[in-house]
């Protein structure tokens, strides 16, 4: 049952990225990403990752979308339809994502007991949160105790993102010039 | 989107559970999904909804950019400073066991403390990229969608 779940998710997934790449009129395609975040978090919670899932819908389906129909309100709503068809793209995709799955070829098994994932950290983290931290949640617990360091460092670059759009794009130094009038 | 009367009044009704919805996100991130991101983003999305349909003048009213740009930064202070009064108290930099007379208590606070800190940062952030992506001409016709 499961695995007919993730299989009918990852078609899907498939069938919305080609969409994305065939449809020109970008409003579409924005809605269409969003599409694409929203199967990407239903196929988190299969694995169990809800806090990746609620994250993915939140900021992909949510924020992403708005700020990309923000973007095309700026520049064009319709893509030009290419004048003729080069094949280097295709060919630089599908050697990238074979690279990828052959890459996979070598990972343990999803879920395996022996992964480094579950034999490294994990397994003290666990223990150590009932103890502990006594906060149900236990990625609470890392996120915010025991890789504390981590987040911060999450939130400064979050910060300096927001520092370089505001500098970048939100104009205030243009409307300081003009307050201060001809000169 | 003066005229389109039912997309204002569903507004109205969804502006507050969303923002409801966020500081559960926030508050409730110890025991189940959720957390500072999370819920910065959906407080974000409350005041970008209210923005897109009764346009971004009126939000910059309600929220103006000083202050955006001001909680950007107390987000990421409150962090800090809560890893520097563990510091004072005498414990590692963001240890909170020295936050309260027993260790697990003061895991708490400090992870609320932390995570509104993150929450804070967060949605000032996606608020002031939507500003500065939204703020600028041509505003949008309608008909051009």
């Amino acid at each position: 049952m499961e695995l007919t779940v993730t299989l009918l998710l990852f078609f899907a997934l498939v069938g919305t990225a080609v969409a994305i790449a065939l449809v020109r009129n970008l409003f579409a395609v924005v809605m269409l990403s969003g599409v694409t975040s929203l199967l990407s978090a239903l196929l988190f919670i299969v694995m169990d990752a809800v806090d990746v899932a609620f994250t993915e819908a939140a900021v992909g389906a949510g924020i992403s979308s708005v700020l990309m129909l923000g973007t095309i309100a700026l520049t064009a709503r319709h893509e030009k339809a290419p004048k003729r068809i080069s094949l280097v793209p295709l060919a630089v995709v599908s050697l990238t994502g074979m690279v990828l799955i052959y890459g996979t070829l070598d990972m343990p098994n999803f879920g395996a007991k022996d992964s480094p994932v579950q034999t490294h950290v994990g397994p003290d983290y666990l223990q150590r949160t009932p103890e502990e931290i006594k906060v149900p949640n236990i990625v609470t617990a890392v996120l915010a105790s025991f890789r504390s360091w981590d987040t911060l460092g999450e939130v400064t670059v979050v910060f300096t993102a927001g520092l370089g759009v505001i500098l970048l794009l939100s104009g205030l130094g243009r409307r300081r010039r003009r307050g201060r009038g001809p000169s | 989107m003066e005229h389109h009367l039912i997309l204002r009044v569903v507004t109205k009704i969804l502006v507050g559970p969303i923002l409801l919805y966020g500081l559960y996100v926030q508050f409730h991130g110890d025991f189940g999904p959720g957390g500072g991101f999370q819920a910065g983003v959906i407080f974000a999305v409350a005041f970008m909804l209210y923005g897109i349909v009764f346009s971004l003048r009126e939000l910059r009213k309600l929220v103006p950019d000083w202050i955006v740009h001001q909680l950007i930064a107390i987000g990421l202070l409150l962090y800090t400073c809560t890893g520097l009064v563990t510091l004072f108290l005498g414990g590692n930099f963001l240890d909170y066991n020295v936050l309260w007379s027993v260790a697990y208590k003061g895991q708490h606070y400090g992870i609320i403390a932390v995570e509104l800190g993150v929450g804070i940062t967060v949605f000032a952030v996606m608020l002031a990229i939507y500003y500065a992506f939204a703020g600028r001409p041509p505003q949008l016709d309608d008909k051009d969608w």
